[in-house]
This record gives structure tokens, sequence and C-alpha cells, in this order.
């Protein structure tokens, strides 16, 4: 294992602004796993810091294959995670908005140029990322919906659920759509938390990624099987909205099948503590997606519903 | 006439409304021009607030004036502008980046969408920005190339000082202008001042050009000022100078005032060692319309744009 400073900046009233990278074997770029772009992405950070772990284990083991090289980003904004804000710290700019970058640009689309002139031409691209609504998806591998996806690909990551996302405008200026248009296989991960540390998903996580580089031939690494995935558009996702602001109680969680008519959440009045809104399933289905925060706005998405399944 | 366009519930005892001020004829035919003034989707961007209210004060003691429909929307994001956020608080959105919103969508797009359909089919609209807290711009009037054909005469008409035509390489495809150009409602992006000021000076300028524009529309039967020729120019006459180090900006030139190539426009400071970080010097001739406003700088920080280009 290596580790190298893939990026810097100087600050004036800061330590300069670096970001690390670790590289693991030797030879063609085969994999690039990125962790924390926004900095409230704290479990982003920790499952790359448990691959990290990993990696050097089966580096000592001397299990990774020969000719195959793996460099892990843990965070791409340590200056945005040491003042716990998610954008960058100085003008809000969101760096997963400013792909593929510009060397000659403002300060955070030449933080992603610097990034993305050292992360590009890799085989295989894995993004460790944040929704940015609050709340808890089951864990999965995300994709945009461009020529250039390979769902075949996505499903040797084991996790239950590929979901298959349009792109809107905005996207445009991701890293996983910049990482798919220059020809690296671009797998976003998702799993339960953001701002705190879910073990448990975390756990599936790094064990996704290890399966994903063992399949690959990139690693050698036991483990089990994992799922057949079920492949999902996002637009077919069926949205519960809330109808009332308040107090959210939640009741299904991600993962949990639900039942049409079946309660899912209640919203309380914020000072009398009475439940004013039931909210019902609309259909038979599973969680895909469920709010967190303990207060709700009127008519915010609450839950996401699979309905349709598609193999 | 105070309406609501979208309303939504907080948890808390309050509800988030944007609002707009309708203005009609007294009499309508039912061929009326509409108008639209839309400003405060960024919630530190207070130099349209001026505007609506000068706007909607001379509408409503000149009603008898009127032969159009105006609509004014003071503030897209009204909890950004009552927090000094330019983002839309509780998502942390830059609300300008989620058009056209989706009436089914969270939110935050729920509220685009419904801003869109309340905008939409009307014959003009202007959404008038200040810069952000770190740039202050001269009055100016933002189109992109493949939609000046249809909006450089309405642009004209605005009295601002200049028209800069961006490449349709650089046009952010999420905004509200560039959602409401694609369906169809004619829109420009008036720029002005910094964040979180008011320059009267500017404002009164906009007004003379809304009025003079309302006016040429059939909107407004009113006396209207002269109004001044801007310049208008495409990306390739605009030299944009960014900061090659970290510090603090200390500028050596004026806004809207012509330099020569070479001419020293500022120095990166180091308050702690008390050294020039860098001495920056016009890479063209021509006329400073963007100046750099907040002092502290990175790498990559603008600091002026140049009208001349190189």
């Amino acid at each position: 294992m290596t580790v190298e400073n893939i990026f810097g900046l100087k600050s004036t009233y800061r330590d300069d602004f670096q970001i690390s990278g670790y590289r693991f074997g030797k030879g063609e770029k085969t994999c690039c796993i990125v962790g924390a772009m926004r900095g409230n992405e704290v479990q982003q950070l920790y499952v790359c810091s448990q691959i990290i772990k990993a990696l050097s284990a089966i580096e000592k083991k001397g299990d990774i294959a020969h000719g195959k090289q793996i460099l892990v980003v843990p965070s791409l904004n340590p200056f945005s995670m040491n003042i716990q804000r998610r954008f960058w710290s100085v003008d809000n700019t969101d760096l997963n908005r400013m792909f593929p970058g510009n060397a000659e640009g403002k300060t955070t689309q030449r933080i992603a140029a610097g990034i993305f002139n050292v992360i590009k031409e890799y085989q295989y691209g894995i993004q460790f990322t944040s929704f940015y609504i609050s709340g808890d998806f089951i864990p999965h591998v995300r994709m945009m919906d461009t020529e250039h996806k390979n769902i075949g690909l996505a499903n040797l990551f084991g996790l239950p659920y590929i979901l298959l996302r349009k792109p809107k405008p905005f996207d445009t200026a991701t890293l996983n759509f910049n990482w798919q248009n220059s020809n690296t296989s671009a797998f976003s991960v998702y799993t339960n938390e953001t701002e705190h540390i879910d073990e448990e998903s975390a756990h599936t996580a790094v064990g996704a990624v290890l399966r994903f580089l063992s399949r690959m031939g990139v690693i050698k690494y036991q483990s089990h099987g994992g799922y057949m995935a079920t492949t999902l558009e996002e637009e077919h996702l069926m949205s519960v909205h809330a109808k009332s602001g308040g107090i959210y109680r939640r009741i299904k969680q991600p993962g949990d099948e639900v039942e049409q008519g079946e309660p899912m959440a209640e919203i309380l009045h914020p000072f009398e503590g009475t439940v004013t809104e039931e909210i019902l399933a609309p259909a038979n289905g599973i969680v895909f997606f469920a709010h967190k925060s303990p207060l709700v706005l009127e008519n915010s998405v609450v839950y996401k519903i699979i309905k349709r399944l598609h193999i | 006439m105070l309406q609501d366009v979208v309303s939504v519930q907080l948890p808390i005892n309050e509800r988030i409304s944007i609002k707009k001020n309708h203005f009609e004829p007294y009499s309508l035919t039912g061929d009326e021009k509409r108008i639209c003034i839309v400003t405060g989707i960024h919630g530190d961007e207070l130099e349209g607030q001026y505007v609506c209210y000068e706007l909607i004060r001379r509408l409503s003691e000149n009603g008898h004036l009127l032969k159009g429909i105006v609509d004014v929307y003071p503030s897209m994001n009204p909890l950004g502008m009552d927090s000094i956020k330019r983002e839309m608080p509780i998502f942390d959105l830059d609300m300008n980046m989620i058009f056209p919103g989706s009436e089914t969508g969270a939110v935050a797009e729920h509220i685009a969408a419904a801003i869109m359909n309340d905008i939409k089919g009307a014959d003009i609209c202007i959404d008038l920005h200040a810069s952000n807290i770190f740039l202050r711009e001269i009055p100016q009037v933002r189109i992109s190339e493949e939609t000046a054909p249809v909006l450089l005469p309405y642009a004209k008409m605005l009295n601002v000082d200049f028209i800069w035509v961006h490449s349709s390489v650089t046009v952010m495809e999420a905004t509200l202008s560039h959602s409401l150009n694609k369906a169809g409602t004619p829109t420009l992006v008036a720029e002005m001042g910094a964040g979180m000021r008011i320059t009267k000076s500017y404002g009164d300028q906009l007004l003379d050009g809304i009025f003079n524009l309302m006016s040429k529309m059939g909107i407004w039967s009113g006396e209207v000022k002269k109004v001044s020729h801007p310049i208008d120019s495409t990306d390739g006459n605009v030299s944009i100078v960014y900061s090659d180090a970290s510090g603090i900006y200390i500028p050596a030139i004026k806004q809207w005032a012509g330099i020569t190539k070479g001419d020293h426009i500022g120095d990166i400071l180091n308050p702690l060692t008390g050294t020039v970080e860098q001495q920056i010097f016009a890479p063209c001739s021509g006329i400073v319309f963007t100046l750099r406003e907040y002092p502290v700088v990175y790498e990559g920080s603008l600091l002026v744009r140049i009208l001349g280009g190189c």
C-alpha cells in the first residue's frame, strides 16, 4: 500500500487542503473507489476506511492479482468534513456538481479536474454517496441509465437491488456520469446512513466491494455469494407523500414488506402530540427508501416503494 | 392582488408560501401581454427586493396606465432570504439547480414545478439576480447563444450596461431561465450588484429598463425614460482572471473602468507572513465588469471579468 496526495490546494488560514489516495497493487488502473465527497458523508468515509483496512490485509497475503492496481480515495473533501458542512467550505458549492472539472476554472472546478485527472482512466469506478433527502435506503447499486451502463457488472456486487436512474440535467456534472462518459464502468453504492455510522450496512458495503473485486479477478477473497440482484428503474418506484407537516413517527423500515392500506408512518401535531395523519401503504410492495428526519414537511416524499419488480 | 403560487406546511406551526403580486388592467380584453418579474431564487441576493418594491409601488399608484398583466414574485426562496442563506434551507439545495422540478417529486421539486407552471405562458419573464457575496457585477443581462435571436431585442430594452451572450456549453440546464426558455417562455436573466446588498442606483437603472420594455410590449402606457444602449458581447470577448494563490485580494482597479493589457489589477497578500503571494496583471485591454468583492481567496477564486477578450 502506498499513500499519496492526489490533489492539494494552499490555504491561508488552515492547513493546506489535501486529498489522500491509497494505492494497492501495481499495474493497470483497474478499480478506483471514492468515499465522502460531501462533508457530512461520515458513513461513506467509514466504509472506505474499512475497505482500506481489508485491502491492506489482502495485499499482505499477496492476494492482489499481478498487474492490477486499486486506488481508494476515502475523502474528497476533508475541509468540509472538518467543519461539519455538507458542501465546499468556502462557497457552499457541491463538488459532485463540478465534474469533469476545469483546471483553469473556479476552485471547486479545479478540485474536480485535479481529482478526475487521477481517477478517470480506471476500468471500474465505485463511489459511496448519499441522497439529498434525509433518509435510509436498502443497500443498492445505482447506475446512470446511459448507453454505457453495464448491469451485468453491477450484479457482481451481490447487493439485493440495482437502481437505474435516467440522468436529469444536473446529473451531467456528477462523478458517476462523467466516469461513464470516459469509459469507466461506474457504480454508486448506497448504504443506510450518511451522517452516522451504521455498522451493519457498512459491513454489507465492504463485503459487496470485495466480492466485486474478487469476481473480477482483482483480488483473491472468500465471500458468500450475495444476492442475485433485482434491477429497478427509479421512475417505477412509487413515492409516498406526507399530506401534512409535523413530527414524524416511522413505522416501516427499509426492506420491510407492506400491504396496501397498512400503516407505514404517523404524523403528530407538534404541540399536542395527537396523530394528525396516518400514512398508509398505497400498494403492496417493499420499502426501498424511508424518510429519517423526526420532522416532516407537507408533501415530503417519506417512502419509496418497490411496486413492480423487473428481473 | 396578492396570490399564493404554492404553499407547503412546515413541521411547526408555519407555512412556506411563494407569493406574487398580480396586476392587470381595470378592463380586460383577453389579448393582454403578460410579464413576470422574478427574484430571490438565491436567498442571499437582495438587489431585486428594491426593484420589486418600487415596481409594485408605481404600478399600484398608476393602475390606469397599465395595459397588460404584470406578475411580480419578490421571493422564490423565502426561507433562504429570511435566514441569510443562498440555498433552500432544510435541503441545502441551490434552488436554481432543480428546475423544471416535478409535481410528484420531493418538496423542493414540487415547489419548482409549481413556479414553472405559474410563469409558463407569459410573453416575457425577467429573472433578477444579484451576484453572490464574492463578486460585484455591473447591471447586465445574460443570455445563451441559442436564445439570443429571440432574447437580444428584449435585453436591449432593459437599460443595462452590458449584455453577455454565453456559449451554449456554459448554460446551466437546471435553471429557471433555461427551463422556461425551453418551455417557450422567453426569459432573461438580469444580474447586478453584490450578494447581501442593495444598490439603489442599479435598481433605479433597471426599473427604467423594465418600464421601457413594458411600454414597447404594450403593457405600460405611461411615460418612460430614454434607455442607454448596452454593449453586447459573446464569450470570446470576455476574459476571466482567477487567483493562482490563496490569501487576501486587494484590487488596484475600479469596476466598469477601462484597463490596458499588462495593467496591475491587484495583489494576493498573505496576512500572516506579510508577503505578496501573487501580483496580478491584466491579460488584455478592456473594461472590468465583474470585480471581486469578498477579499479572502483560494487558488481558483474569480477576481475579475474583463470585457475585451484576448
